[in-house]
């Protein structure tokens, strides 16, 4: 019985990951690739110690956005404006953290608080409109993205510039006291060749706590079954006492927040700064993340990791004249099989379930009539 | 047999849904260029047999005539290709156009591959003209008041068309000024040749509109009769039932002390209409209140405001010795207040969860289901396994998510997990709508014996048997106002049903 759920709940992201490997097969082949050579090649180049680093790397981003936008999901919000929050989150991080030198623990945790609380309040406008004067969030945020985007431009020139001579814009470089060291030693523990030209974030280490507060927060806590409720029937979790105003805030809050962080990874393990050319397009993706990880914490982090693991081994394609776009319609098309694959596997949970039900009822019944 | 005199000639109509006849042998003939009416309490039947005529459901059996020809309609669009068109109760307009844009949308006059605008405005202009319903073609639909955005609805349905209309409800929606308004272009249309086919249970006004009204109760066809030979206190009693079921003779529970006192409550709807008004009654321990009345009559409004979902304008409600009026949800429901909701799948579940999470919600913030702020799984399952014990409900186990239950044990569920938590009042609406007969005395029994523990209790329901066999106190609400205060034990058929139509408080006045 519980083999067969685990196997049924394998078959969605197994049907959808075939159904994308077939779609991308016919791109690759309509390119004039060999698709089995294509990704035989990018299996045997993503799978290097120095690729996996890098997996790693685009992973852990994208993670932390997912959750951000799965916070939201969990009540039926829908917060786009992840990205917006951690680039102005980390903008004020960078801004503040190459501005002081702190023992190396209390910096770190100084960058990391600046960049939650300005995530926060800038999602929270979106949730203060929401719950005041009814602006839907999908617009607000997204308008609060391109006010973000110019604000940053502006103060990136102005106020957080750190040297008006230098050609470079940029905040001022963090002292070693908030440059977190990589993990590239976890590869050589374990006998394997060390990462080359790349240093594996210890920012990981955030990310996995973020999951698992992530989790501990919707799946155990009072707040997240009250989350989820108003997620699930709205009506019923006003019923419930749920206020709904003030959960809407708080979860933009949370959300927010957590999207504060999105950008931390490369700031703490190689630019050390907020520069001209911090990633950008984390939060458009992490939706994208989130919706093949279908809000679950452990699936996010399949789901980044397959995505990092997608975009570091395309790289070889080009090498080899491919277009490498092919791994970007793999992406496209590996969400929206995961979220039909999905829904066709949670009607056959629901078919068996009833069925269950049913039986039940016709032995209980029958049981009482024995008794009696 | 076709009779060319008749618009409409129904005959044995049945159609029925899991678990439900809404209607039954059917028998329904309206004279062409007569205005008829419909009565019936909800649940009679009305909708489904509009419905059926409007080609939106099909019947089991039964045939339909439309001016003595026999018609089979798939879709709506097969009814309005022979003529029929349908005013529904909640308008289908789109705001931000204009009376013209909303009257031509989807059916466009079009002349080559344009749109002839001049040709449309002028066909609107003819109907209204013919119809006495004077209408700016270029208004917004925003600006226009609520019974101008009626005519537009009833000019749509004219435009492609209908010569004979179905108006759903149509005055609920109106002040008094309007439905005049309405009735005089009414006569309008069917001195014009138009039938009209009217549903309400505003008794009066069906008295002063139609030629001819059909009663409905119960899914059947009870009796036509003619508006002059009638009068609104016979009509109602047609429409509730000339027997009223006895309730049962169980020994009073009521005891002296007031549990719940509900003093001159107001509230208003968001576009400021009185929606309670001065609501004012006491519930005792041990005692049911059954409140009566035809639905959207202030009963989803009257359970907002004692849940604290809606705010009150005026007035007070105390609960033991404490003004909650100003109370949150959570904090009523935390004191004691218990809620079966009147939809429980709107409001009472979590349909993709399992049964245990269901058994919370409500109860998250107190013991056993909560520790602190985390959520104690062990504690919510054993509570659920406790109530499916105690309550019978059928389902292989706490894990199982609610979906897969019947409606039934769903409502068991509901009812069980309110029930076990031990509140002091509880506000019970529809507690056995829609579900089977055992279900539904298990629920009714259940109730009983809470009473007996001393819970004071405010029954909502839309069934007289249930209101009636449970209640100690049987109130009756209309537009928002308790106007009466009945006796289970000796009130009458027609005094009930003259309440709930609003014939009573003008013949008592």
């Amino acid at each position: 019985m519980n083999l067969k759920k685990m196997l049924l709940s394998l078959l969605a992201p197994t049907a959808a990951m075939i159904f994308a490997l077939l779609v991308a097969s016919i791109a690759l082949w309509a390119v004039g690739r060999n698709p089995i050579d294509a990704f035989g090649s990018m299996w045997s180049f993503g799978t290097t110690t120095t690729s996996i680093a890098s997996m790693v790397n685009r992973a852990i981003p994208l993670y932390i956005a997912a959750v951000a936008v799965a916070i939201g999901f969990q009540m039926g919000l829908f917060n786009i404006g992840v990205e917006g929050q951690y680039l102005l989150g980390a903008l004020f991080a960078g801004w503040i953290g190459g501005n002081v030198v702190l023992w190396a623990p209390l910096h770190v945790a100084l960058v990391i608080l600046v960049a939650v609380i300005v995530g926060a309040l800038w999602s929270g406008i979106a949730g203060f409109l929401k719950v005041t004067r009814g602006v839907h969030e999908v617009i607000s945020t997204i308008m609060l993205n391109f006010i973000a985007f110019s604000l940053i431009a502006y103060l990136l020139l102005t106020w957080v510039r750190d040297d008006p001579t230098s050609l470079n814009l940029q905040t001022t470089t963090f002292a070693a006291s908030a440059q977190i060291p990589g993990l590239n030693w976890v590869f050589t523990m374990f006998g394997f060749s060390e990462p080359r030209g790349i240093s594996m974030h210890g920012f990981l280490f955030v990310a996995i706590a973020i999951g698992i507060f992530y989790y501990i927060l919707v799946k155990r806590t009072r707040f997240g079954f009250e989350l989820r409720a108003s997620g699930m029937n709205p009506g019923a979790a006003r019923m419930a006492g749920v206020a709904p105003k003030r959960m809407v805030v708080v979860t933009m809050l949370i959300s927010g927040g957590v999207a504060g962080m999105v950008g931390l990874a490369t700031m703490f393990g190689n630019l050390h700064a907020y520069t001209q050319d911090f990633p950008r397009g984390l939060g458009f993706t992490g939706i994208a993340v989130a919706l093949l990880g279908r809000n679950s914490a452990v699936g996010m982090a399949l789901g980044a990791l397959l995505f990092g693991f997608m975009e570091r081994s395309a790289l070889i394609l080009d090498f080899e004249d491919t277009p490498k776009e092919v791994v970007q319609i793999m992406q496209g098309v590996v969400v929206l099989a995961v979220v039909v694959a999905y829904e066709v596997v949670n009607r056959m949970i629901e078919k068996r379930e009833i069925k269950a039900a049913a039986e039940a009822t016709r032995s209980l019944e029958a049981g009482e009539e024995v008794a009696a | 047999m076709a009779d060319e005199s008749l618009a409409v000639e129904l005959t044995g109509i049945t159609k029925t849904f899991p678990g439900v006849i809404a209607n039954e042998d059917v028998e329904l003939a309206v004279g062409a260029g007569t205005i008829h009416a419909i009565v019936g309490e909800n649940g009679a039947g009305k909708s489904t047999l509009m419905k059926i005529l409007y080609g939106m459901q099909s019947p089991d059996s039964g045939t339909i005539r439309v001016r003595g020809k026999e018609v089979d309609f798939k879709t709506p669009k097969d009814a309005i290709a022979e003529g029929i068109g349908m005013v529904h109760q909640h308008f289908m307009l789109a705001d931000n156009l204009t009376v013209f844009e909303n009257v031509v949308l989807g059916s466009e006059p079009t002349k080559g591959l344009q749109l002839d605008f001049a040709a449309g405005k002028e066909k609107i202009a003819d109907i209204g003209a013919a119809y006495g319903m004077e209408l700016d073609p270029d208004a917004l639909v925003e600006s226009l008041t609520v019974g101008a955005r009626q005519r537009t609805e009833i000019l749509k349905v004219l435009f492609r068309g209908a010569r004979i209309l179905i108006l759903d409800e149509p005055t609920a929606v109106l002040v008094p000024q309007e439905v005049d308004e309405l009735f005089v272009n009414l006569r309008g249309m069917v001195e014009e040749g138009q039938t009209i086919i009217f549903i309400s249970h505003h008794l009066d006004e069906v008295l002063a509109i139609a030629d001819s009204i059909t009663v409905m109760r119960g899914g059947r066809t009870v009796a036509t009769v003619d508006p002059e030979g009638i009068d609104a206190k016979q009509l109602a009693e047609l429409m509730v039932g000339s027997e009223l079921p006895t309730p049962e003779t169980t020994e009073s529970t009521v005891t002296d002390v007031v549990e719940l006192s509900v003093r001159g409550v107001e509230a208003l709807s968001p576009d400021g209409r009185t929606v309670l008004d001065d609501v004012t009654f006491d519930i005792r321990q041990g005692e049911i209140v059954g409140i009566a009345g035809v639905e959207g009559n202030g009963q989803a409004e009257l359970i907002d405001a004692l849940l604290g979902i809606r705010e009150v304008s005026a007035g007070s409600i105390r609960f033991k010795d404490e003004d909650i009026a100003n109370w949150s949800t959570k904090r009523r429901r935390e004191a004691g207040i218990g809620i079966i909701p009147a939809d429980r799948h709107r409001e009472g579940l979590l349909l993709q969860s399992p049964l245990w999470e269901n058994t919370m919600l409500g109860h998250q913030t107190v013991k056993p289901f909560a520790n602190g702020p985390w959520v104690n799984r062990k504690g919510a399952r054993e509570r659920t396994s406790a109530v499916i014990e105690r309550f019978d409900v059928k389902t292989p186990g706490p894990d199982v998510h609610a979906i897969a239950l019947s409606g039934g044990n769903q409502q068991k569920l509901i009812v069980g997990k309110e029930m076990i938590a031990e509140p002091h009042v509880l506000v019970a609406a529809h507690p056995t709508r829609g579900i089977d007969v055992g279900a539904q005395a298990a629920i009714w029994d259940e109730l009983r014996a809470a009473r007996k523990e001393g819970l004071a209790v405010l029954l909502i329901s839309a069934d007289l048997e249930e209101l009636i066999g449970l209640s100690d106190r049987l109130l009756v609400i209309y537009t928002g106002r308790i106007v009466a205060d009945l006796d289970p034990k000796t009130v009458t058929p027609e005094e009930l049903g003259s309440y709930m139509t609003g014939v009573g408080a003008e013949a008592s006045a």
